[in-house]
């Protein structure tokens, strides 16, 4: 069964709403939270959309604000795929 | 009152990106107007443009800004940190809720607009980017330029076309006069994209000409219509009390600035540049005999050049002052137009030269100006006119005052602060 990586996952969102050398990857800041990564509530928006496309996946907008940080937020799509 | 000077300069336009570029192109009378190659423009009945080609956006904005930006916000971002640089103005300079941004625009971001609401028609509604919500409002500049430099203080938005850009750096006085430190102001468009392209052709005002030298020819016999340009340039609009305690170089003083409609046809259809022009004067307390350059709107369209080139014979007198327009070199940028032509004013009072207007070679009869042609003509710096009309019948006009010499600064700057014939900028607050 298909799962989402924490790389996939970064993936996804530079091409949503930009690289930003700044700041660490996601396999290095697994648990830092989306803010500190420098990503808003629209990049997590618009990242939504494209989970959506990609692996079929419909996150509710509460489920989405729940999940802080790029691992929280690959387990609850991992979990959805799972479940389904 | 407050007085309120510019103490940096930040120019991209279709002859070059970066004040500086753009200056020495504008001296050399080189033109960025061509072909435009941004998108085919085959079929099209207006091909050439004004296109700022050495621009690289990933070069000059952090790559998080990218997917969420208009070409005219890139350029705007890219733009105002050149004028901070050039202001000499650091993070902590000021508070920041005592800086805003006062930006001019007159399209929006059409090309992301356009970009998206292709995806929305061909791909569905979940392909449309969430930062469309904003990417495309004319309002974004400002917000993007005040988050960017965390200028927290007022912000607002003008739409004038053209005379826009005049507008944005009259409200940037303002605030300074109720009390901010220091403003962004200016303008930028670009919208080079079938979209944009469509509304301009609409509008009925564009040069259907093929050879660059000969298609936007403001004044003279030839005219036939506009080329657009996609640019602009932002200002730092300083207190001066502010600007002079932190030992800033300044540029000039925003001394004057009027703003007027034209009546509707129903009305009469009375033209208002020349009440913006008297009016503009008397809030500088200089007289027309005092203004040494008037930096024109220059339609390119013959009934408004000729209007403009009455209104200035009747205010300056036949051959009264000399009047150039910079723009026959970076096509009409809508609201960046007249923030460039405040750029170009200031940079000629600096260096002691006025930027000419090319390609002109014959005025239409009756034209009683004085036009600064083909090469720059040495001036002793002295307030500036600069005039600006919109579609819609705005009118906008500003006068500059050089500054004083700014501590440190010699050569033709120096000479301008002690030789200038009017008062210098040192008003009390």
């Amino acid at each position: 069964m298909k799962q989402m990586t924490l790389s996939a996952l970064e993936q996804i969102m530079h091409t949503c709403a930009g690289e930003d050398e700044s700041t660490d990857s996601f396999q290095q800041a697994p648990e830092r939270a989306f803010a500190d990564l420098g990503y808003d509530s629209l990049a997590l928006l618009e990242t939504q959309s494209v989970i959506r496309r990609e692996y079929g996946v419909d996150l509710s907008e509460q489920a989405l604000s729940a999940a802080e940080t790029p691992q929280q937020l690959v387990d609850l799509v991992n979990r959805w795929l799972s479940a389904a | 009152m407050s007085t309120a000077v510019i103490t940096g300069i930040g120019v991209a336009a279709p002859n070059g990106a970066g004040t500086e570029n753009f200056w020495a192109a504008t001296l050399r009378g080189e033109s960025g107007i061509g072909l435009v190659r941004r998108f085919d423009t085959r079929g099209y009945p207006a091909r050439l443009g004004g296109e700022i080609n050495d621009f690289d956006p990933a070069e000059h904005l952090p790559r998080r800004l990218l997917p969420q930006t208009d070409r005219m916000t890139q350029l705007a971002l890219a733009a105002s940190a050149w004028a901070l640089a050039d202001a000499g103005v650091q993070p902590g300079t000021y508070d920041p809720g005592e800086t805003g941004v006062a930006m001019a625009g007159a399209f929006g971001g059409f090309e992301y607009g356009q970009r998206e609401l292709e995806n929305l028609w061909c791909s569905g509604p979940e392909r449309v980017s969430v930062y469309m919500s904003f990417a495309w409002f004319y309002a974004v500049n400002t917000g993007q330029l005040s988050i960017r430099h965390a200028m927290r203080g007022p912000a607002g938005v003008v739409v004038g076309d053209q005379a826009g850009g005049l507008d944005a750096v009259a409200q940037a006085r303002r605030n300074i006069r109720k009390g901010a430190q220091l403003m962004l102001a200016g303008g930028f468009d670009s919208s080079f994209c079938p979209y944009g392209w469509v509304a301009r052709i609409s509008d009925g005002a564009l040069s259907t000409a093929e050879d660059p030298r000969t298609a936007y020819l403001p004044f003279d016999l030839r005219a036939q219509g506009q080329v657009p340009g996609e640019g602009g340039a932002v200002l730092v609009v300083e207190e001066a009390a502010a600007a002079r305690r932190r030992g800033a170089q300044i540029y000039g003083e925003i001394a004057g600035y009027a703003a007027t409609f034209d009546a509707t046809v129903r009305h009469g259809g009375e033209r208002g540049l020349g009440r913006a022009v008297e009016a503009a004067l008397a809030d500088a307390g200089v007289t027309a005999r005092e203004i040494g350059v008037v930096f024109a709107d220059g339609s390119g369209r013959p009934a408004d050049d000729r209007a403009e080139a009455e209104t200035i014979a009747d205010v300056f007198g036949p051959q009264g002052v000399p009047v150039t327009v910079p723009k026959t070199m970076t096509g009409r940028m809508n609201s960046g137009g007249a923030p460039a032509d405040l750029a170009g004013a200031l940079l000629a009072m600096r260096d002691g030269l006025i930027p000419p207007t090319v390609n002109v070679q014959t005025v239409a009869p009756g034209t009683r100006l004085d036009l600064v042609t083909d090469v720059p003509r040495p001036w002793r710096p002295g307030p500036a006119l600069v005039l600006a009309r919109g579609r819609g019948g705005f009118n906008s006009a500003m006068v500059l005052r050089p500054g004083a010499a700014a501590p440190g600064r010699t050569g033709a700057a120096g000479v301008t602060g002690r030789e200038a014939p009017t008062r210098s900028g040192g008003n009390p607050s």
